[in-house]
């Protein structure tokens, strides 16, 4: 006698998570662009033979073999520039991915857990924060704050940690109810374990998807913020500074303009992407039929 | 031929698949069955068995995803129609006139905006040429056949007004509404309480006696068959295993399953030291075993029965018929003679 | 026989407020969940607590082990008053009081292994230690599953296996009292049965006492040697097993086992039905009097009219109907009401009483 539903191979809930990412074809190709994206400019950029501050003696070059994106007025590389501008936004969407991460989940999930006043004044503070007006906030604090590009990302994850709370709060009070929450109760679990140990693994899914929304928002957040002036400022340089400094030569010398810009499109659409993946992997209720 | 032997809906050879994520999932291997006009067909069985998906196949009511083969034949007021593969049209025709369906959850069934007794009536004039009036005035005496206390007041309440033992009767009272042939009742009351159950069986009787159509009951409950089936079908891991009158099913069961459940019944009538469970679990739907699917919890299985799934077969009188190769050595066996009363064997 | 209960129920109520709407969301009204419940649980017994929806007996075994808080009452364990007891407190008691859910497939949390689901209780008492391992081998050995099985998570489980890992989590601790919520509800016959057996066993083998709780009265029959029948937020009728099935004293109690089919044709068919009509009243305003009233057939048929005034205006007490010490109903009249009444299982034969339909029946 054989009961076959065991004779199947372990798995957990991750590597069946993995599999049904893999099944989303757009959302790999796009994990695999990111990748390339982030390699490009962290040990392209560290290997690239010119650095950003470098002035060459090429001026207003158009794309060649020796300057792949071209040089600007002043004679730096467009390449080393938009690689430099792209570890800038992907260490900003990591540090705003974190943070926001990090603080919404407990602030959320302690709200939906324990419910009642505590859950009202944490809400009611986090829909503060909400309402504030991003780009304005973000304006001037980064005025003020100035220049580097962490305090960026911070002031950013400082504002958007409230979409987060509001998706774990969610998440926390669907399931609070759930038999095996109770069942951790009976056992003669405290709060805190049934929080951390319960509550927020199982949020997880829901709390990642949201995190790439995000991702992709701080990195738009920051090249308006840098296009507006109030971001990463000179010496250092952004995606958006670039993009703010070309303005006026896209009929001129559309290099300067297109390749900063092609980049920030690749890198918010891909985050994009690989967030339906995820959704899709980390929902296990789907069962899809297929036509 | 007699009316009672005139057969108002022939199934043959249904088979419904589904492909999922997962795989292939055969719901339906492979069933058929006559059901006769005024019978109560009972089909029973466990979770995964495909009792439910068949009536839904029936009623051509499956998601598009379904591939559903076979033959559905319903000889109706009108003639003979093959329901399967018809149009959404034809099917509208049938549904709620010649073959009425209620389903477990009355609320999925009633639409909380309208009141009830324009729901009954709509479903009378989708099929009757009746003034709004006379609908109205039927809906009234259709609520009051199924006991609902003051039908004249109540035919102007709202679903949500009622309770869900009321909500399910109402649903009856549309099922009946326009004389059917045939109503299949899915599960009519597994989501009810025990003396609400009595009440519904009591209105699933009117129903029958009143528009004299033959049921097609579908449950998991042993109990409720006994009580309300004339033959039954028992179903396991998509096909019919046993089928017979009811006295043969309960008293003479000719296949391990079949017996399985009975003995695994906790019963009112005697208190019994020790319940026979049938080891094991129902099959993985999507990685079913070659040959008989029960092999792997039966305690006759042989090599025989891994190699080949056994036809279904006649076994004694000419409407009992049981799938086991080795339907002759249960003849006269009780459950307790095959099951043995552990507890801890769930899987090898 | 003097022996002492291990577990005393006296005069629990459980009330849930209504709250309006509005900003303020007042308090609209109370639903009485558990109204004046009071019972005993003997040592190595079963005690059954049945009823339907809404009978408050989920409510009942949620508010014993402290899941949630009482309105008013007390729970005694082995001398301790539970109700009022500070949560530190409670949690050294929770070792001794266990419980096991029905529902298998929201009980375990889905993100970890089986192992890790068993050994948790170990852990926050902190007896995991290093015979952690051990011991949670041996709990899966205990309820019927392999070693191997401890590496599987949930979802690779049927509903009888899942439903043993929640016993082998429940019994982790070793406790002395397991409060069983519909254990076997969620699951087909079959493996219902093996469930069944294996709960009876580890009573047997642990000395354990059970408070079975279910809505299904031929499992309560199987398994339970003492019965509290509830309606509405009282119990209406205790008694043994052996007792409520052959002589049932209140309305209620014979109604429910009218209405429990038979998996037997020839004896379904012949017996006579109780059938209740009308609906189970609001929670949140009960019938004045006896809750059961409003469809009892006693009261729709039988009574007169000062009979009825009693049964409206006076809340009828667990009393003895027979000279029986354990054997009590709510009813003003039971005495009466248990002859005469069928609904009782037979033997196929055809009664010759006349079969009762409440108010307004057919």
């Amino acid at each position: 006698m054989r009961d076959r539903e065991l004779t199947v191979a372990q798995r957990s809930q991750a590597q069946l998570a993995l599999r049904r990412f893999r099944r989303h074809r757009l959302a790999v190709a796009s994990l695999v662009v990111l990748l390339v994206l982030v390699l490009l400019a962290f040990v392209g950029g560290w290997l690239w033979r010119y650095s950003v501050a470098d002035l060459t003696s090429d001026e207003s070059v158009p794309p060649s073999w020796a300057h792949p994106f071209g040089t600007d007025a002043a004679g730096h590389d467009t390449f080393a520039q938009v690689l430099r501008g792209t570890q800038i936004s992907i260490g900003i969407s990591v540090l705003v991915a974190v943070f926001a991460t990090v603080v919404g989940t407990v602030w959320g999930a302690v709200a939906g857990y324990y419910g009642g006043r505590l859950d009202t004044v944490l809400m009611r503070l986090a829909d503060l924060v909400l309402t504030l007006p991003l780009l304005a906030v973000a304006a001037v604090l980064g005025h003020n704050v100035g220049g580097s590009w962490w305090l960026i990302a911070l002031v950013i994850a400082g504002l958007y940690w409230a979409y987060v709370a509001r998706v774990a709060r969610g998440v926390v009070l669907s399931l609070r109810e759930k038999e095996f929450v109770e069942a951790a109760r009976a056992l003669g679990a405290g709060d805190a374990r049934i929080i951390f140990r319960h509550l927020v693994p199982n949020a997880f899914g829901s709390i990642i998807v949201n995190a790439t929304v995000l991702v992709s928002i701080a990195i738009l957040l920051e090249t308006a913020l840098s296009y507006l002036g109030f971001g990463v400022r000179p010496p250092d340089t952004s995606l958006g500074l670039l993009v703010s400094e070309a303005q006026t030569a896209v009929q001129t010398r559309p290099w300067l303009f297109f390749f900063p810009g092609l980049f920030i499109i690749l890198i918010a659409l891909t985050i994009n992407f690989i967030g339906d993946g995820l959704r899709d992997a980390l929902d296990p209720q789907q069962v899809r039929a297929r036509r | 031929m007699t009316a009672a032997d005139e057969v108002v809906l022939e199934v043959a050879d249904l088979r419904v698949e589904f492909r999922t994520d997962e795989g292939r999932v055969r719901a339906v291997r492979g069933v058929s069955f006559p059901l006769h006009r005024g019978e109560v067909l009972g089909i029973v069985g466990e979770s995964g068995s495909g009792k439910s998906v068949t009536s839904l196949a029936v009623m051509g009511l499956l998601p598009s995803s379904a591939r559903v083969s076979g033959s559905v034949r319903f000889g109706g007021r009108s003639g003979d129609a093959e329901l399967l593969g018809a149009s959404d049209s034809e099917l509208s025709a049938v549904r709620g006139r010649g073959i009425s369906m209620i389903f477990q959850d009355p609320m999925t069934s009633l639409n909380p905006v309208y009141t009830v007794g324009y729901q009954i009536a709509e479903a009378i004039r989708a099929h009757q040429d009746l003034t709004r009036d006379a609908a109205r005035k039927r809906a009234v005496e259709l609520l009051d056949a199924v006991s609902i206390p003051h039908p004249s007041e109540r035919v102007a309440d709202y679903p949500h007004e009622f309770s869900g033992g009321m909500r399910q009767r109402v649903v009856i009272a549309i099922a009946m509404a326009n004389h059917p042939e045939v109503i299949i009742a899915d599960e009519p009351t597994t989501a009810l309480d025990v003396t609400v159950q009595a009440q519904i069986l009591e209105a699933l009787r009117t129903a029958r006696v009143q528009t004299g159509a033959a049921m097609l009951l579908i449950t998991h409950d042993l109990g409720v068959i006994a009580g309300q089936a004339d033959r039954v079908l028992v179903m396991y891991a998509g096909r019919v295993v046993e089928a017979g009158t009811v006295e043969e099913i309960f008293y003479t069961p000719r296949m391990p399953y079949t017996l399985g459940l009975l003995g695994s019944q906790p019963r009112l009538d005697a208190r019994t030291l020790r319940l026979h469970p049938i080891s094991g679990a129902p099959p993985s739907v999507t990685d079913m075993p070659p040959g008989c699917p029960f092999a792997p919890r039966c305690p006759l299985a042989a090599p025989v029965c891994q190699a080949q799934e056994p036809p279904l077969a006649v076994v004694g009188t000419s409407g009992h018929l049981s799938a086991c190769h080795f339907s002759d050595r249960l003849d006269g066996l009780k459950p307790a003679d095959l099951f043995r009363p552990v507890s801890r064997d769930t899987a090898p | 026989m003097t022996r002492q209960p291990v577990l005393s129920v006296r005069n629990l109520v459980k009330h849930f407020p209504v709250r309006g709407r509005g900003l303020l969301r007042r308090r609209l009204g109370d639903v009485h969940a558990v109204c004046d419940v009071s019972f005993d649980l003997y040592p190595h017994e079963t005690l059954g607590l049945v009823g339907e929806s809404g009978c408050g007996k989920t409510t009942t075994a949620r508010v014993l082990l402290n899941l949630q808080g009482a309105t008013a009452g007390h729970v005694h364990y082995q001398g301790t008053e539970l109700t009022a007891l500070p949560r530190k407190a409670m949690q050294r008691l929770r070792r001794e009081l266990q419980i096991v859910f029905q529902d298998p497939y929201a009980a375990l949390d889905p993100r970890l292994p089986v192992n890790e689901i068993i050994a948790e209780p170990l852990r926050i008492h902190g007896l995991y230690g290093p015979a952690g391992r051990e011991n949670v081998r041996e709990l899966l050995a205990l309820v019927g599953l392999k070693p191997e099985h401890g590496n599987r998570f949930p979802h690779e489980f049927s509903g009888g296996q899942r439903q043993r890992i929640g016993i082998a989590r429940a019994l982790a601790l070793r406790p002395k009292v397991l409060v069983l919520d519909e254990p076997v509800s969620a699951l087909d016959v079959s493996i219902q049965a093996g469930v069944l057996n294996l709960l009876a066993d580890l009573q047997a083998q642990l000395g354990l006492s059970y408070l079975f709780v279910s809505h299904d009265l031929s499992v309560v029959r199987h398994v339970a040697d003492r019965i509290a029948v509830m309606y509405l937020g009282r119990i209406v009728e205790t008694g043994t097993s052996d007792e409520l099935f052959s002589a049932p004293a209140h309305p209620y109690t014979q109604a429910l086992i009218s209405a429990i089919p038979l998996p037997d044709p020839r004896k379904e068919r012949a017996r006579e039905r109780i059938i209740l009509t009308g609906d189970v009243p609001n929670p949140a305003s009960p019938p004045s009097g006896c809750r059961f009233r409003t469809r009892c057939p006693l009261f729709a048929t039988r009574l007169t009219t000062p009979q009825r005034h009693r049964c409206t205006t006076e809340t009828p007490p667990l009393t003895p109907p027979h000279s029986s010490p354990h054997h009590s109903a709510a009813c003003h009249w039971s005495p009466a009401a248990s002859s005469g009444l069928s609904g009782v299982i037979g033997d196929g034969s055809p009664r010759s009483a006349r079969s009762m339909r409440g108010k307004g029946g057919r």
